[in-house]
């Protein structure tokens, strides 16, 4: 086997091995320097990953060398290397962000812990995107899952009200978990395998015997969407993500809002089209009618409940229950433009929400505080900072010229074609809304008069900003030029339908 | 009789429910997490129930067993134990999360932690404000 042929476990191994190695790191700047050249060469690896996926299709690696569906498969087929480039990149940035946000707020002899646990929860999200087997799954969540809630927690040294939102996280995020390993069970106890490429077989089969759906399945597929459901923080079980965002260190809120929602929803994609199958029929009314009023209700609920918030980072966690919202009502209509509008918004949302993010942390950083009242005149006082969060604003609005455009009017084109004008109404209208709570910001950081209180805050420094600038700029860039990211999220979504047939 | 027969996972699904009305009625945090741990649990039951075969027994084999040996399924036992130390680790973390909240606040109470914050965030409005002016002065 060739160096390349392994690239699917070093993406794993390469975090992995410099997460546990973090903790010797010692003090200083040496935890953060390891964390970024440990996430900088994850980054390379699944560039590369891409670059080979794209050309010659879906790779698989047997673990141990354990043919599949004994041993444990890895496959990486285009939407898993999307979201693998993704979730690297994304961390990448966002370490070389978190210095200064968490030296203030993590104590200075725990900050190779903390990488650790940072390096960890990577992992395990790679680890989820990566691993074809429906039980290796549960665990890599759970090492992500773990890792997450002691991060939400270590927020404690700024605010103690982390302490809560961690605990709150962890017993809805354990249920959501448990609910996905008793469908696994079912799904086990149903056909004998974990394979996902061979239990979407044997379902086949089993449906073609027995001429229908068998109880088992139909009972599986009810924990698994619910379980994954409360991960993703989908509406009306997305009542920790508020609380987890707001609370939890800056640089953590960004990776968090970045990757681990997303992957969430690479899960849901992942049952839903490579193990149940597009054509099984579980995505026909009435269930895919209850999946999409979650949708609707995530969108508009989500928008609305943003408007009124008073801390930027809430309100950047409330529209990230919106957005959550647009990705699943892709989904949930089994069209191919709107799937690979809900891929794009993946990526996309990833970007200006990680961006955003930032934003939030370089403010908290300077100011101490994201509250919306101390932010009185800030466009003058940081223009660079405050200009990013504009042009982020209106990617969550999907202005034309940003990449929240693109997948809108993938997404909106497909919902069209397929007949559901009135998701597309609700699409416009969470559109207006974001257009409102984006606006509101705008108004206080541009138009009024600057806070006496922070007279001496100043713009970010370069080495905050850089990191900001390249999420924001990104989004900005495949607004423009959406060739290439259409296209690959065009092929991932025709693979993810073509498998249903 | 067929409801007897599968009587281990209406055992399995008593003790779930059981700990899922715990993590949902109990305010007490420790209770809320021991009810996560009981609700787990019954998870671990569904799992071993399914690897029995009837007449099957340990699935060891050595030198002198019989080629024709009913074997118990010993996949989803390993597959729980991998469960068992998942839900381990939650407990620990619950649990050193629920220490430093007792430390913080000086309860464990749910609803008296939520009364507290609602409290903190409505009477002194401007406090977050004049934190972060402390620190930027500081």
């Amino acid at each position: 086997m060739s160096f390349a042929d392994h690239l699917p476990l070093l993406v794993l191994l390469v975090p992995l091995l410099g997460g546990v190695l973090s903790v010797f790191t010692g003090g200083g700047r040496v935890p953060w320097l390891w964390a970024c050249s440990v996430t900088l060469l994850t980054f390379l690896g699944a560039l590369e990953l891409l670059s080979i996926v794209t050309t010659a299709g879906t790779r698989t690696y047997a673990l141990g060398d354990w043919p599949a569906p004994w041993g444990i498969e890895l496959v990486v087929d285009t939407l898993s290397a999307i979201v693998i480039t993704l979730v690297s990149g994304i961390a990448t940035v966002v370490t070389f962000f978190a210095r200064r946000n968490v030296e203030k707020d993590i104590p200075a002899d725990r900050l190779n812990f903390f990488y650790s646990l940072w390096l960890l929860a990577i992992t395990g999200l790679l680890g989820i995107t990566a691993t074809g087997d429906a039980f290796n799954l549960y665990v890599l969540l759970e090492i992500s899952s773990l890792t997450i809630y002691a991060l939400v927690a270590m927020g404690k040294e700024t605010d103690r009200r982390a302490l809560p939102a961690a605990i709150n996280y962890l017993v809805m995020g354990s249920i959501g978990a448990s609910f996905l390993l008793i469908g696994v069970g079912y799904l086990y106890m149903a056909t004998g395998t974990l394979n996902m490429a061979d239990l979407h077989e044997t379902l086949t089969l089993m449906r073609e015997a027995e001429g229908g759906f068998n109880r088992t399945v139909l009972t599986s597929f009810a924990f698994i969407t619910v379980g994954l459901g409360l991960k993703m923080a989908l509406f009306p079980l997305h009542t920790w993500m508020p609380n987890a965002y707001t609370y939890a260190p800056a640089a953590v809120s960004a990776l968090l809002a970045a990757t681990a929602t997303k992957v969430g929803i690479y899960m849901a994609f992942r049952f839903t089209f490579t193990v149940f199958g597009s054509d099984f029929g579980f995505l026909q009314p009435p269930n895919s009618t209850v999946l999409m009023a979650c949708a609707c209700g995530a969108v508009l609920f989500g928008s609305y409940v943003a408007i009124r918030q008073r801390s930027l980072a809430r309100l950047l966690a409330y529209s990230s229950v919106a957005q959550i919202g647009y990705i699943v009502l892709g989904l949930s209509v089994l069209q191919t433009d709107a799937v690979t509008g809900s891929i794009l918004h993946i990526v996309n949302h990833a970007l200006m929400k990680g961006g955003l993010f930032l934003v939030v942390g370089v403010v908290a950083w300077r100011l101490g505080s994201s509250d919306l009242s101390a932010l009185g005149g800030l466009g003058r006082r940081m223009p660079l900072t405050s200009a990013a969060f504009v042009v982020g604003g209106l990617g969550l609005i999907g202005v034309p010229g940003t990449a929240g455009f693109v997948s809108k009017w993938y997404l909106l084109s497909g919902l069209l074609s397929s007949g559901h004008w009135p998701l597309a109404v609700t699409v416009l209208i969470g559109s207006v809304l974001a257009g409102i709570y984006v606006w509101r910001v705008v108004e206080i950081i541009y138009f009024r008069p600057p806070d006496p209180r922070h007279a001496e805050v100043s713009e970010g420094p370069v080495t905050m900003l850089l990191p900001v600038w390249i999420l924001i700029g990104l989004s900005l860039w495949f607004g423009v030029h959406s060739a290439g990211p259409v296209a690959l999220a065009g092929e991932a979504a025709r693979t993810l339908l073509g498998q249903g047939g | 009789m067929e409801l007897l027969g599968t009587y281990n996972y209406w055992v399995y699904v008593v003790i779930m429910m059981i700990g899922f009305y715990a993590v949902i009625a109990r305010h007490n945090l420790v209770k809320k997490v021991i009810g996560l741990g009981i609700f787990q649990t019954g998870i671990f039951l569904l799992y071993i129930s399914m690897g029995v075969v009837r007449g099957g027994s340990a699935p060891v084999r050595g030198p002198g067993t019989p080629p024709d040996t009913l074997f118990a399924n010993p996949l989803p036992h390993v597959l729980i134990l991998t469960a068992i130390v998942v839900s381990l680790s939650t407990m620990a973390v619950a649990l050193a999360i629920i220490v430093n909240i007792q430390r913080r606040y000086g309860t464990i109470e749910a609803d008296e932690i939520h009364r507290m914050d609602r409290e903190e965030a409505e009477a002194p409005a401007p406090s977050p404000v004049s934190a972060g002016a402390e620190e930027v002065a500081g």
